[in-house]
């Protein structure tokens, strides 16, 4: 079933001198079980977003609808909802509060009102999903290295188990290693554990290798909503938005510029490196 | 989740009273706030309210936002007028059971609902016209006199600007701890007190490490650009009395003088 975002807008500070449109008439579907990459510039109301899909944010006008039910409707549960939504903000390590990592994932799960037992057992099974060290489980989080604390604040999120999980620009901050980390961590996720994924950045490159799909948005309005690939192909419009495509496009677009025949909807070094090995003949005229 | 606190905090326009020099605002604010406790007769109050009508008319400000501002100490308010209603002795002009009102009771609630509410709406047109930057820069000024008897005053101002600079810092701060926990499921909305309490756990001890992280960093940052404190140090810019300064001073004298007047003649 899934989120079904009917045609909403969000203003801050409706009403005053200082109002700002942050969402301009977004509609989009997001089905079970996709791995859905939301990229835009900062300021492009893709944190806004995300934030009215749990709730969190009511937007000035249209509807979310969640498994066909309008999430504003008076009877509509918001905290099954936050459950079943699950939003991970932007360092996550900030929210972080008790004595040990294991007692801080249990919070999410003991709000959901599950007794200690089935809290602590869906912690373990989100502190193993996020590949937290065994050793680390009964350490103060704030001890923790920045990867490690990201990942202990991504299991409290997960340990409520979510249906629907979104990551707020989950690589900001993190060196390349740790972000390799993460995201590895979280495509991990998503094939292991059933559910649809929103993956928020500003970096093309971050997200390309994962995704099914890409939503761009910029000024407010969600400008593009299709497969990567198709995506990529207007790399004149992303750049005016200051995004980019990935790399890798760009070295298989100087590649054809210089006369080699070669597609490029490549998105990963990899897929590259194969199609320009497809036309080895042509490098040696 | 703050957008209702408006009280005292600066709105940005143009005005007469926003590029006055701070340190009259400042020094102004201060008559005013004696002058009412000079005042003691209607008429006296009177003046006081013309005052600072005069005051808000030149400020700029939309009246509306000053008095939105004003909600938030109603129940103060509240509080003073019926304490003093009830509970004041005197000639008894009305009673039910144990509660009567007197007529000594009554004049001094009245007057001392105006005199808060002028105290108030006084001293909010000062931070209202004066960022606190232009504020602490005035009060370093005013009290350097002080640094003769070894008082750190520039010390004291540099932790009162940093302190009003964190302060929006801090609320942004609690709005996203508390939307991530509300997120994770946390309730801040329970009736029940003691649930209440506990719920504050999972947003203060967040907000306290981070509120020291800050205090890290901006210490590190000032070190690295080698901040000793106010030995020396030049301003950008430099608070210079103009002429309409010192029109400003000798409104203020006249004011006071009025005010004066009316203690001894009414």
């Amino acid at each position: 079933m899934g989120i079904k975002i009917d045609d909403i807008c969000f203003e801050y500070e409706r009403g005053t001198a200082m109002q700002v449109t942050a969402l301009d008439h977004i509609s989009a579907e997001i089905p079970d079980n996709q791995f859905i990459g939301l990229i835009g510039h900062t300021g492009s109301g893709k944190s806004t977003l995300v934030q009215t899909l749990n709730g969190l944010l009511k937007p000035t006008s249209g509807h979310i609808y969640y498994n066909g039910e309008d999430i504003s409707g008076e009877k509509f549960d918001k905290k099954k909802l936050r459950a079943d939504v699950g939003l991970v903000f932007q360092y996550p390590e900030h929210q972080l509060f008790e004595i040990d990592v294991l007692t801080d994932v249990m919070f999410g799960p003991k709000n959901l009102g599950l007794s200690d037992a089935e809290a602590k057992k869906r912690a373990l099974e989100a502190l193993e999903s996020v590949h937290m060290p065994e050793k680390y489980y009964k350490s103060s989080p704030f001890d923790l290295s920045g990867g490690q604390k990201r990942r202990a604040a991504i299991a409290g999120v997960l340990a409520m188990r979510p249906k629907i999980l979104i990551l707020d620009e989950p690589t900001a901050g993190l060196d390349p290693k740790g972000r390799d980390g993460i995201l590895g961590m979280i495509s991990d996720m998503k094939k292991n554990l059933n559910m649809t994924i929103i993956l928020v950045s500003h970096s093309m490159d971050d997200v390309a290798r994962y995704v099914d799909r890409i939503m761009v948005m910029g000024g407010g309005k969600l400008l593009y909503d299709d497969e990567p690939v198709k995506v990529f192909r207007h790399v004149q419009e992303l750049e005016n938005l200051g995004l980019a495509a990935p790399q890798i496009t760009y070295i298989m677009k100087l590649l054809k510029e210089k006369g080699l025949d070669v597609s490029t909807d490549a998105l990963t070094v990899e897929q590259a490196a194969a199609e320009i090995m497809a036309h080895r003949r042509e490098l040696h005229v | 989740m703050f957008d209702t606190i408006t009280l005292g905090q600066y709105y940005q326009t143009d005005s007469l009273l926003h590029r006055l020099d701070p340190r009259v605002k400042l020094v102004g604010t201060f008559v005013y706030l004696i002058s009412l406790f000079v005042v003691d007769s209607f008429v006296g109050y009177i003046a006081a309210a013309l005052f600072l009508a005069a005051m808000i008319m030149l400020s700029n400000v939309p009246f509306r936002y000053i008095v939105r501002g004003m909600k938030t100490i109603v129940f103060l308010l509240l509080i003073t007028v019926v304490f003093n209603l009830f509970l004041t002795p005197g000639e008894v002009i009305w009673h039910a059971g144990i509660f009567k009102i007197t007529r000594e009771g009554l004049t001094f609630a009245i007057k001392m609902a105006v005199r808060l509410s002028l105290l108030i709406l006084g001293s909010s047109i000062m931070t209202l016209t004066t960022t606190p930057t232009q504020l602490t820069d005035a009060l370093e000024s005013l009290l350097r006199p002080l640094k003769k008897i070894h008082v750190p005053v520039h010390e004291i101002a540099m932790m009162m600007s940093i302190a009003l600079r964190f302060i929006p810092i801090l609320m942004e701060e609690t709005d996203k701890i508390m939307k991530a926990q509300i997120a994770r499921g946390a309730d801040f909305e329970s009736k029940n007190i003691v649930k209440k309490i506990k719920s504050m756990v999972p947003l203060l001890v967040p907000l306290f490490i981070s509120a020291f992280r800050r205090a890290n960093d901006l210490a590190m940052a000032m070190e690295a650009r080698c901040y000793r404190g106010g030995e020396g140090r030049t301003k950008m810019k430099p608070l210079v009395y103009h002429g309409r300064d010192r029109v400003a001073y000798m409104v203020l004298l006249a004011f006071f003088a009025i005010c004066i007047l009316t203690r001894i003649f009414f």
